[in-house]
C-alpha cells in the first residue's frame, strides 16, 4: 500500500540581493544606510528579488513498512523536504497524499522549556509531537527510563547536562507510536553509546512494520537502516530506489570534486621562482566495479612540478591531513640532485589504512633536507567512504586510521559458567 | 485510516477542524505559561495578589495625593483607580503577551505543525489567571469600603470577554507583523503606557464627561466603554455608564477580530520562513 504519494512537489523561496555597494556592517553604517533608506525607494533601485527553488518537480511514492533514507550535500532541499511533508510550511506546488498518522522529529526535545522539570517537559514535548496525556502516562516509566534520568525528574531542565537533554528529549520522541516517522539528523547529537541506542530504536519501530523517512548525513546508517533511498540534488530528485544502488549514484557525485588538478605552462601554474606545481593526482585502483573510494581502496599520489634550479638538492615532503587540520602523517621522499625540469614523485597509500572521512594533502619541495622552498597547502582534498561487514554497528568509527591488523580470538576451554 | 493532503493553500480549509483536534495543546501551553511564569519565585501566585496591590497604592498616590486630580465623580479615587487598574492590565497584559506568541515561541513555528492560532489564544491563559487573582482582591476591598457588589457583578464576564477580543485582535496584528518586522515589539509596550493615560483608567470618566469632544472620543476610544462598563459591573449606583456606549465598542472589536483573524491567516504560513 502506498503511504505517502507525493507529485510534483516544487518550494519556492524568494531572496533579496542588495545591489551595488555591499551593506556596511558597523553599527554606523547600518544606521547611515537605514537612514539613506527611510528617504529613498529602496525597493526599485537597490533590491533585486530571486527565485530560489528548494525544491523542485519532487514526485515519489513511499509504500508502508519502508525505511527511506534521504541524502544529498547540504542545501540539495532535504530538510525543505521533510518541513513540507510534516506541514510546517507548504509546498508552492504539487501535491502530497498521506495515509495514516505521522510524527516527525526535526530536532531532539523540541520546546522544552528550560525552566521546567523533567517531567513537566515530557507532558509539554509529548503534546506537542500530538501524543495524547493519557498515552505519555502510559509510557512515562519507559521514557524516565530510556532516558536514564530518574533522580532529575523534578529539576528544571535547564540544570541538565546537555547530554542528559538530548536522551530526554529522543527518549520521548521514542515512544511516540505513530504510522509514519520522519526523523531528521537525530544521530549527529549525542555521543556513541546514545547514538547506538537510537538506532536501535528506530531498527525496531522499522520492524514493527513503521514507514519511515530519515535524512542523515551517516551514509552508513542510512545504509544499515534504510532498504531504499532517496538521493537530491538542487532541490531535484536525482535517483529514488535500492539503497546501496542510490549510495554509488550519490558517492560518485560526491567523490567527482577534483582529485586532479594540473596546470599547462609554469607561468599559470602555483609556486615561486625555485618550484612551480605541474599536477597532482590522485589515483584509485577499485575493484569490483567501485564508483567510490572507500576504506578498502588503495590509491596512488602522483606530483609532478617544475625544476627552475640547477643542480640543487632536493626532496619532496607530503602531510596526509584530517579536515580538522590535524597531521596524520608526514612521508618524505629521499634527497636527490636534480637539474631544471619537470620531477616526478609518487607515493601509494594501502587500502585498509584510512579511516573513513575527510582528508587533505599538502606537500613541500624541501632543498638540502632542510628548507622548504615551495609550499601547497590543500593541494587534494578527497573524501573516504565507510565499508563495513560483519557488524550491526553503524555509529562513526573512530580514529583517524582503520588499519586490518590480524586480531585472532578463539575458545580455550569449554567451561560451563555460573 | 486517516489520509492527509497536502497542498498549497490546503491547510486553509480545515483550520478550524484542526484547532479543535489540538485542542488539549492549547491547555498544555496554557499551563507552561502559567508554571513558568512563577517558577523560581519564593511566593509564587501570591505576586498575582501583590501586583494590583502595589500599582494601586502607586497610582492613588500619584494621582489624589501629588497631581491631585479633580474628582468630579461621587466615588473615592482609590475605588476608581482600583477597578480601573484590574481591568486594564488584563487587556495590557494579554496585548503584549499576544503580541509576542509568535516569536517566543519561534523555535515551535520551525519545528512542527499545528494551527498557529493555538499560540495567541493560549498566551492570554496568564492574565487571565491575574485579572482572577485580582479580582478576588477586590471584592473584599470594596466591601470594605462600603461599596458591596449588587447584583451587576453578573455581567462583568460580558465584559472580561469584550476586553479579551479588544486585546486579541490588535495582538494578532502585531503578532503577525512582527515575525517579518520586529519594529513592531518596539511599538507594544508604548501603546500600553500611552493608553494607560487615553484610556480613562486612572482617573473618572466624569472629569472628561462634559469636555466638548467626548462624543468623538467615546466613538474612537473601545475601550473606555469597556472600563465603564466593568465600573458599573462593581460599583452599586453607578451612574456614569449608558449602555448605549458600549455598542460602538462591540461593532469596532468585532470588525477588529474578524479583520485580524484573516490577516493572521493570510501571514501564518509564511511565518515559518521569516521567523
Amino acid at each position: 500500500m502506498t503511504v505517502i504519494e507525493a507529485e510534483n512537489i516544487s518550494k519556492k523561496y524568494i531572496i533579496d540581493h542588495i545591489k551595488g555597494n555591499a551593506k556596511g556592517n558597523t553599527l554606523s553604517e547600518v544606521v547611515t544606510d537605514n537612514i539613506k533608506n527611510l528617504f529613498s525607494k529602496k525597493d526599485e533601485d537597490k533590491v533585486s528579488h530571486e527565485d530560489f527553488w528548494a525544491l523542485k518537480n519532487v514526485s515519489f511514492k513511499i509504500e508502508q513498512g519502508d525505511r527511506v533514507g534521504i541524502i544529498g550535500s547540504n542545501g540539495a532541499g532535504k530538510s525543505t523536504l521533510l518541513k513540507v511533508l510534516s506541514r510546517i510550511t507548504e509546498p508552492t506546488e504539487g501535491k502530497i497524499t498521506i495515509k495514516g498518522r505521522v510524527a516527525s522529529l526535526l530536532e531532539v526535545g523540541t520546546g522544552f522549556h528550560p525552566e521546567l522539570s523533567g517531567r513537566e517537559n515530557i507532558f509539554l514535548n509529548g503534546a506537542i509531537l500530538g501524543m495524547k496525556r493519557e498515552v505519555i502516562k502510559q509510557h512515562f516509566d519507559a521514557i524516565v527510563d530510556f532516558a536514564g534520568v530518574e533522580k532529575f525528574l523534578d529539576t528544571p531542565v535547564k540544570r541538565y547536562s546537555s547530554g542528559m537533554y538530548v536522551r530526554l528529549g529522543f527518549a520521548i520522541s521514542a515512544h511516540l507510536e505513530p504510522e509514519i516517522l520522519i526523523v531528521d539528523e537525530v544521530l549527529a547529537v549525542g555521543d556513541a553509546e546514545f547514538q547506538r541506542k537510537c538506532l536501535g530504536k528506530m531498527k525496531d519501530a522499522s520492524t514493527s512494520g513503521r514507514t519511515i523517512l530519515f535524512v542523515s548525513h551517516n551514509l552508513t546508517a542510512v545504509q544499515g537502516l534504510c532498504n531504499k533511498a532517496m538521493f537530491l540534488r538542487k532541490g531535484q530528485m536525482i535517483e529514488m530506489g535500492e539503497t546501496n544502488q542510490v549510495l554509488a549514484t550519490y558517492l560518485s557525485h560526491v567523490q567527482k570534486t577534483a582529485l586532479e588538478t594540473w596546470w599547462l605552462t609554469p607561468e599559470e601554474a602555483p609556486g615561486n621562482d625555485n618550484a612551480r606545481l605541474k599536477s597532482v593526482k590522485l589515483i584509485p585502483e577499485f575493484v569490483d566495479n567501485q564508483k567510490h573510494i572507500d576504506v578498502r581502496t588503495p590509491f596512488k599520489i602522483q606530483l609532478e612540478f617544475w625544476n627552475m634550479m640547477d643542480g640543487a638538492n632536493l626532496n619532496i615532503s607530503l602531510h596526509l591531513n584530517s579536515l580538522t587540520g590535524e597531521c596524520i602523517f608526514n612521508i618524505g621522499t629521499i634527497s636527490k640532485s636534480f637539474e631544471k625540469g619537470i620531477i616526478y614523485a609518487e607515493c601509494e597509500i594501502p587500502g585498509n589504512y584510512l579511516n573513513d572521512g575527510s582528508y587533505s594533502i599538502s606537500f613541500m619541495v624541501v632543498k638540502d633536507t632542510s628548507t622548504a622552498v615551495f609550499n601547497f597547502e590543500e593541494a587534494l582534498i578527497f573524501e573516504i567512504e565507510d565499508h563495513r561487514v560483519g557488524t550491526s554497528w553503524y555509529g562513526k568509527w573512530p580514529g583517524y586510521v582503520r588499519p586490518k591488523i590480524a586480531f585472532p580470538i578463539t575458545q580455550l576451554e569449554l567451561e560451563s559458567v555460573r | 485510516m486517516q489520509e492527509t493532503v497536502i497542498e498549497a493553500g490546503r491547510s486553509e480549509r480545515y483550520y478550524w477542524q484542526d484547532l479543535w483536534k489540538f485542542k488539549e495543546l492549547l491547555f498544555i501551553l496554557a499551563i507552561r505559561d502559567i508554571t513558568v511564569k512563577y517558577k523560581q519565585t519564593f511566593v509564587g501566585v501570591a505576586w498575582a495578589i501583590f501586583r494590583p496591590i502595589l500599582t494601586v497604592s502607586v497610582f492613588v498616590f500619584a494621582f489624589d495625593k501629588v497631581a491631585k486630580i479633580e474628582n468630579k465623580s461621587a466615588i473615592p479615587l482609590q475605588i476608581i483607580i482600583f477597578t480601573g487598574v484590574i481591568f486594564w492590565n488584563f487587556f495590557a497584559m494579554s496585548f503584549q503577551q499576544v503580541s509576542n506568541s509568535i516569536t517566543g515561541n519561534a523555535n515551535l513555528v520551525s519545528k512542527v505543525y499545528f494551527p498557529r492560532l493555538l499560540m495567541p489564544i493560549s498566551s492570554v491563559a496568564v492574565p487571565l489567571l491575574d485579572f482572577f487573582v485580582g479580582f478576588l482582591v477586590m471584592i473584599p476591598f470594596l466591601w470594605y469600603s462600603g461599596y458591596p457588589p449588587t447584583i451587576h457583578i453578573l455581567f462583568v464576564p460580558f465584559f472580561l470577554i469584550l476586553s479579551f477580543f479588544a486585546s486579541f485582535s490588535l495582538g494578532v496584528i502585531f503578532a503577525s507583523l512582527n515575525v517579518q518586522y520586529r519594529d513592531f515589539q518596539q511599538i507594544v509596550p508604548l501603546i500600553v503606557q500611552y493608553g494607560f493615560f487615553v484610556c480613562p483608567v486612572a482617573y473618572p470618566i466624569a472629569t472628561i464627561q462634559n469636555l466638548s469632544w467626548y462624543p468623538i472620543y467615546q466613538w474612537i476610544n473601545p475601550l473606555a466603554g469597556i472600563i465603564e462598563g466593568f465600573r458599573w459591573c462593581l460599583i452599586p449606583n453607578y451612574q456614569y455608564f449608558e449602555w448605549d456606549t458600549i455598542i460602538p465598542s462591540v461593532v469596532f472589536i468585532t470588525i477588529t477580530t474578524i479583520l485580524s483573524v484573516i490577516f493572521f491567516r493570510k501571514k501564518e504560513n509564511s511565518f515559518v520562513d521569516y521567523i
